[in-house]
């Protein structure tokens, strides 16, 4: 898979809104993102951070802690799903984030179905539409998609009546991936009020950093960028976000130092010149930790490229919180399959 | 009196003899007779009555796309010349990225034969400056030119050797049409979807640079200079080509340029609303840009306006945006979604529109359309201004415009295409 993504919306659009077509900002059918209404409670899906308020995003979290007590084997048998289907459909690769949906679901009692998109339809030619409109067909209560491109969970939800959960689309969105990372933050530093996290990477086409950067914003923590030019360019500064591209300027005066996943070798034109290069520049090591504050916390999505974003000696560290993020994955998606519930079309 | 007919109490306006009043317009076998007041309907076998309308000549489009031969499921030139006819064009240009590319003096041929078995428009075909798009081999332009091909493009494949575009250009610059230029650095480009600014940085999007257009735009108006080749630039949007094309007109190239309603009105922001319906090539820009955009038209950098007419079949675009093809309807949202934002807003005079979609596009491939004198052929818009108009249908094949479903402040009434009435018809029966 590439990295992640997530970006603020902001700016004012000049188009006018008398014309029977939405105003920017607003709610298309059509659109890209196809936003919910701002009163969302009754939402079942989970599209992207971006649309979400403060309160659903501390909701969700206090949900999710209170199922971390199932992660003890005695605890194992809720029955809030009991009965429910959830598809899980992966456009592309993901070991461990369907996994952990997965395991989820079936703490939640929901039948789990993962479709397998190596050997469906989809690699014979059949559309996405088509794709949908078949799943649909079988009424599930839930699909878990992950897709390439931005904006995928939008359009399927246009075509189904479950409720849509996005677990990755293209660059733009991670949504799960970021409650999981606050969730684990939050349980270090207590409030993320006026806290600040550097997320170093590949930002520009990062799904993680986008939902990170929301959350984080919304529950109040600065955000910093820092990385090469070709990951951190400057159309990511309407973020509203500090741009660095030297590590030790960027982490000096961080809480968190949030590591995102370098995948030089997938990129038919890489957008750098080595591991090795970033490594020296960008990578964290005993040597280059030293410039953060003494309690800075490390994270990481994974999996990690040892000797690229971080080197190993550093995953056994006491601040690094990779195993906890892992383990925070499984309570924030049994939250959101939660609040997704059943289908009530019948 | 024959099959004489008569355009009656409208008021004309054609920038071409600079005519703004009140007139009568007389047509005799297909060609405009006389443009003046109180014409007696004794001199017409029928009369139209235009009251309230304003009666402008047809609007001419050097920039669409057709798509016959070889993309029928998203527009044939009968329906892309009636849907040019409901938006009150009479003259059209069609791109030559068909299936097979309109190289040959047959694919013209067949081209134009198409048009004038449908009878809504006047066809130009634009060949290709390289055999089959490939940049590869001159095509032999004399002879396409003779057969009736307009002009000449590799369009959405724009010629990458810069020496074979100079021997192009140089190989033109005698037979008074221009080179058409979408000016497009492809390694620049790479798998772009959107302009490459805040808005694709916020959505994830893979972004188109500004320098894929700007660069090629500069390479190509240094070669105009050079050569001396009239080089036309297409849809331009963003500031640095209109910089480049402003120091190169400057220095004295023979260099004209387009603009595209959709550049002139949207930026990236639409994305967010319009989805696939705002991905084009080249993409939406800023605000910005857009703003240079229209004080570049205004000052006359930028010459004309062009729809780059690209139906896409329905089907084709209901995909994701990073899947779905480049461009947009362009023929029948034209003149009301202008006529809203610059001459109902208060920023232009109705006679600079209606000039820059007629005589003017005209001039630039060496047509003498897009004008009322008399003794040129009948080719007339009726605009109906301050009333509302729903864009409900379409008359293309394909569906995908940002606007459809829109009302606006004004609309194409009728359209008179070589003296017989091509759209609007029921207006005038009884």
């Amino acid at each position: 898979m590439n990295l992640t993504q997530g970006g603020p919306s902001g700016s004012p659009c000049f188009m006018r809104p008398s014309q029977g077509r939405p105003v920017h900002g607003r709610f298309s059918d059509s659109g890209i993102l196809q936003r919910m209404p701002t009163v969302q409670h009754a939402s079942r899906d989970l599209m992207t951070i971006r649309d979400l308020s403060r309160d659903e995003i501390d909701a969700m979290l206090d949900a999710a802690a209170a199922f971390r007590p199932l992660s003890d084997p005695a605890h194992r048998t809720r029955t809030d799903l009991a009965g429910a289907t959830v598809v899980n459909l992966f456009f592309e690769n993901s070991t461990r984030t369907r996994t952990s949906f997965e395991i989820a679901a079936k703490r939640l009692g929901a039948t789990v179905i993962n479709f397998d998109i190596a050997t469906s339809s989809v690699s014979k030619g059949e559309s996405l539409v088509d794709t949908i409109r078949t799943i649909e067909a079988m009424s599930p209560d839930a699909i878990v998609m992950r897709h390439s491109s931005t904006g995928a969970p939008a359009f399927v939800k246009r075509h189904t009546g479950a409720a849509v959960i996005n677990a990755g689309d293209g660059a733009h969105e991670h949504p799960t991936q970021a409650l999981l990372d606050v969730l684990t933050m939050r349980d270090r530093l207590g409030s993320m009020e006026g806290r600040c996290v550097a997320i170093i990477g590949d930002v520009r086409h990062s799904r993680v950093a986008r939902s990170n950067v929301y959350c984080l914003q919304k529950l109040g923590a600065r955000v910093k960028f820092v990385g090469p030019r070709a990951f951190v360019p400057e159309t990511l500064r309407n973020f509203g976000v500090e741009l660095q591209h030297d590590l030790r300027a960027g982490i000096a005066d961080v809480d968190v130092i949030y590591l995102l996943r370098i995948q030089l070798e997938r990129q038919a034109e890489p957008m750098f010149p080595s591991g090795t290069e970033y490594h020296r520049l960008y990578g964290l090591n005993e040597c280059t930790l030293r410039f953060a504050p003494e309690h800075a916390l490390v994270m990481h999505p994974g999996p990690v490229n040892r000797g690229v974003e971080i080197n190993s000696g550093l995953m056994t560290h006491e601040r690094c919180l990779i195993e906890e993020q892992v383990a925070n994955g499984v309570a924030v998606r049994m939250a959101v399959l939660a609040r997704a519930g059943r289908r009530s079309d019948g | 009196m024959g099959d004489a007919l008569l355009i009656r109490g409208g008021t004309v306006l054609d920038p071409s003899q600079e005519i703004n009043e009140p007139r009568d317009v007389l047509i005799r076998d297909g060609l405009i007779e006389a443009v003046e007041k109180d014409i007696g309907p004794e001199r017409a076998a029928r009369t139209l009555d235009a009251s309230g309308l304003t009666v402008t000549p047809g609007f001419v489009d050097i920039h669409t796309h057709l798509r016959e031969p070889g993309g029928e499921a998203s527009e044939s030139v009968a329906s892309g010349t009636r849907a040019a006819a409901a938006g009150g064009f009479t003259t059209v240009f069609c791109m030559p990225n068909t299936t097979p590319v309109c190289d040959s003096p047959l694919v013209v041929r067949s081209i134009i034969d198409r048009a004038r078995e449908a009878g809504h428009a006047r066809v130009l075909p634009v060949a290709s400056v390289t055999t089959g798009m490939a940049g590869e081999r001159l095509n032999d332009y004399r002879i396409l030119l003779d057969a009736g091909a307009g002009a000449f493009s590799d369009d959405g494949l724009p010629v990458e050797n810069a020496a074979m575009m100079r021997r192009a250009m140089q190989a033109i610059v005698h037979l008074g049409v221009p080179i058409m230029d979408h000016c497009e650095d492809m390694s620049l480009t790479g798998p772009g979807v959107i302009h490459d600014g805040p808005v694709a940085a916020r959505l994830g999007l893979p972004g188109i640079p500004r320098l894929s257009e700007s660069l090629l735009v500069a390479r190509d108006c240094a070669l105009a200079l050079e050569t001396g080749a009239h080089l036309h630039v297409c849809h331009v949007s963003n500031v640095e080509s209109v910089e480049a094309i402003r120091h190169f007109k400057a220095r004295g190239a023979n260099v004209t340029a387009e603009v595209s309603p959709h550049h002139l009105v949207l930026t990236d922001e639409a994305v967010e609303a319009f989805d696939v319906h705002a991905k084009m090539k080249p993409p939406l820009c800023e605000e910005s840009d857009r703003q240079v955009l229209i004080e570049a038209l205004e000052d006359g950098t930028l010459d004309i306006i062009a729809t780059d007419h690209a139906p896409h079949a329905p089907g084709r675009k209901e995909t994701l945006i990073d899947q779905s093809p480049f461009g947009i309807l362009g023929f029948e949202s034209a003149f009301p979604v202008l006529y809203r934002e610059f001459v109902a807003a208060g920023r232009w005079s109705l006679e600079f529109l209606i000039s820059r979609m007629t005589h003017r596009p005209a001039a630039i491939v060496g047509g003498e359309w897009g004008t009322l004198r008399p003794g040129r052929p009948a080719d007339i818009a009726l605009l109906s201004l301050g009333r509302p108009w729903t864009y409900e249908r379409s008359w293309s094949r394909s569906r995908n415009s940002p606007w459809l479903g829109e009302t606006f402040d004004a609309g194409v009434a009728a359209t008179v295409f070589g003296g017989q009435v091509v759209h609007g018809a029921d207006r005038f029966d009884g």
